[in-house]
């Protein structure tokens, strides 16, 4: 083992590697199963490891947090909250407002289970919340799923890249599993390299001012924005779609799973290919935009089977029949209320599908 | 220069840098009008203009950027001191105020209100309180008195269903560590000569104004709360909403200095 490897929590590596992506300010309200994200960042807050990490709070509710992170965002610093399930839903308005405005902000939703106060088990039921952008006026947030505590270490540099590249809102949509699993992991080298601030509200130069508003009482005007915002988003569904294939080729019947049951999937296809059944993985990285382009991919090779894995009722399902549009078979697997499936159940439900 | 009751005030007049050349939206008599002048006027003697950051909330003052001709942030309803402490907190050299109403600050951002005051946060909140839902079309506010129609209330708000007015002035320096807090009587008042009106109001808002700017300067935490008139909800005429407020709202929402840790108010 290199020296370079730490043993850590999937929210500490979280919290570290905002820091290490240079955070400059971070806002929350505990709620389990992502306190650790705050705890970590408290415990760093000021004490000098971290210089850019200049503004940390506890907010008195998931509203005054999000709200928080606008203000920060505005000023073009890298803001940064983390929550869950019932806080993701309080967190809605504000990634409305930094939606319609254009602030780059990075939300991290380790998601929990069931609606309402549900428990603290891992689901992926925040999937449509979070990919359909959640809140109110039809706007979309990139959504980023890690699967491994390495990941939530190095995707919040990813989430604060693309958050200014394009001024929008970034969810990292993780689970209470990824957050609470601990592994070892190599923080990432990140590039320190400064993003464009010049549309930031911090004073007026002249005749050079900034006005941030998502507020546009002429009709036209409001058509305009709303046209200029899915313009953008189509940019980033043609530039920025992340997947990653595991024995696709020669797949007959390929898995998609994404987060902590893309590990299921792993072992399940590791296990299958061992006796020659030819099933592959397909991950989706970026939930939003959905990577269409490698389930076309899969289709062009001959993919006729699709089996979603997820921890839900359906969600995402959706989005690869979509993608698939008619042209090949698509089975749902689905496990909630905390429990995940077991590598057996994905084997038998996969070969199954292997004509 | 104008003399009242032996203060003298400094006016200004004419275009500021601080103010954009559009007119406003606000209707006729309505004190939001006189409050953004006083702002631009303070804002340019102080010469802030190039770290000020207006935080717009939703009410009447939402389209305030299209009227000040600083940086501005928008805010959802009653979020503006949230916003404004992430400011703050990112860019402490900036200076953040935000031009609120009564629901906004008092019912819906009550929280976000309370927080930023019992923090202390550096920040320069001015209340519009008009005792009604302004832009929204003549709801009941927090600040409705007992009695008075509204379109919510439409047979009077009734103490028993909805509870007294929120005294937002007495609320905010209920906490330790707002360094200001300061309620002006905004409308001009009617006087027995029909010809002419106080305007005091508008001169003692003009000191709060800069007050308010000049304790966030030094790190503080200022409130001013403008008793103001809202003749259009209200369904009077301009000069009876001025004098309504002069009857009611005045001895409801009292003129004062609830706080001056700086002791500005006796330099």
């Amino acid at each position: 083992m290199s020296d370079d490897r730490e043993f850590l929590k999937g929210n500490e590596a979280l919290a570290y590697g905002a820091l290490h992506a240079g955070l400059n300010a971070f806002y929350g309200y505990p709620i389990t199963p992502s306190s650790e994200i705050p705890e970590t960042l408290a415990t760093e807050f000021g004490q000098g490891n971290f210089p850019e990490f200049r503004s940390f709070l506890q907010a008195a509710s998931e509203l005054e947090a999000i709200n928080m992170v606008n203000g920060s965002a505005a000023t073009g610093a890298k803001t940064m909250t983390a929550t869950s399930g019932p806080g993701f839903s309080l967190k809605q308005e504000g990634i409305s407002y930094a939606a319609g405005i254009g602030l780059p902000i990075l939300v991290v939703n380790v998601n929990r289970a069931g609606p309402g106060l549900g428990n603290l088990g891992p689901e992926q039921s925040d999937y449509f919340q979070a990919t359909r952008g959640g809140g109110h006026g039809g706007y979309r947030a990139i959504v980023l799923a890690p699967d491994s505590v390495q990941e939530m270490a190095a995707f919040p540099s990813l989430g604060f890249s693309l958050a200014f590249r394009y001024r929008t809102p970034v969810v990292i949509l993780a689970d209470a599993f990824l957050g609470q699993l601990k592994e070892d992991l190599v923080f990432p080298q990140v590039s320190t390299s400064s993003f464009d601030t010049s549309w930031a509200a911090t004073g007026a130069r002249g005749d050079q001012r900034h006005v941030l508003a998502s507020l546009h009482l002429e009709l036209d005007d409001q058509s305009l924005a709303t046209h200029k915002l899915h313009a953008k988003y189509a940019e980033i569904a043609r530039q920025e779609q992340r997947y990653e294939e595991l024995e696709s080729d020669g797949a007959q019947v390929v898995i998609v799973a994404y987060g902590i049951c893309a590990r299921l999937a792993r072992r399940a296809v590791r296990s299958l290919r061992a006796r020659s059944v030819p099933v592959g993985l397909f991950r989706p990285i970026t939930l939003s935009p959905f990577p269409n382009q490698g389930i076309e991919k899969l289709i062009g090779q001959g993919v006729r089977n699709f089996l979603v894995v997820e921890l839900n009722m359906g969600q995402m399902v959706q989005d690869v029949r979509l993608a698939v549009n008619g042209r090949a078979q698509v089975s749902s697997l689905g496990q909630v209320g905390g429990l995940i499936p077991g590598t057996e159940e994905l084997v038998r439900a996969a070969e199954a599908m292997v004509g | 220069m104008i003399e009242n009751e032996g203060t003298l005030y400094e006016t200004k007049l004419g275009p500021l840098p601080t103010l954009t050349s559009k007119p406003t939206h606000y209707c006729a008599g309505c004190e939001h009008g006189t409050l953004t002048h006083l702002i631009a006027s303070a804002l340019q003697d102080l010469g802030v203009r190039e770290r000020a950051v207006l935080v717009n909330s939703v009410g009447c003052s939402v389209l305030a950027p299209d009227y000040l001709n600083v940086d501005a942030v928008e805010a959802p309803h009653g979020r503006a001191p949230a916003v404004m402490a992430g400011i703050k907190r990112a860019r402490p050299d900036l200076l953040v105020f935000s031009i609120q109403g009564d629901g906004d600050a008092a019912s819906i951002g009550l929280l976000e209100l309370m927080y930023a005051a019992n923090r202390g946060d550096p920040m320069t909140i001015f209340l519009v309180n008009n005792a009604t839902y302004g832009m929204t079309g003549g709801q009941m506010a927090p600040t409705t008195p007992i009695g008075m129609v509204t379109t919510t209330t439409p047979r009077g708000r009734d103490l028993a269903l909805t509870g007294p007015p929120i005294d937002a002035s007495k609320l905010v320096a209920s906490f330790e560590r707002p360094a200001y807090v300061r309620r002006v009587f905004l409308p001009v008042t009617p006087t027995p000569s029909t010809e002419f009106f106080n305007a005091r109001g508008a001169l003692e808002g003009a000191l709060a104004v800069r007050h308010a700017f000049e304790v966030q300067e030094r790190g503080g935490f200022a409130f001013v709360e403008f008793v103001s008139t809202c003749s259009v909800n209200w369904k009077m005429s301009v000069l009876d909403s001025k004098r309504y407020a002069a009857r009611v709202l005045a001895p409801l929402f009292p003129e004062g200095v609830l706080r001056d840790r700086f002791l500005l108010e006796s330099a």
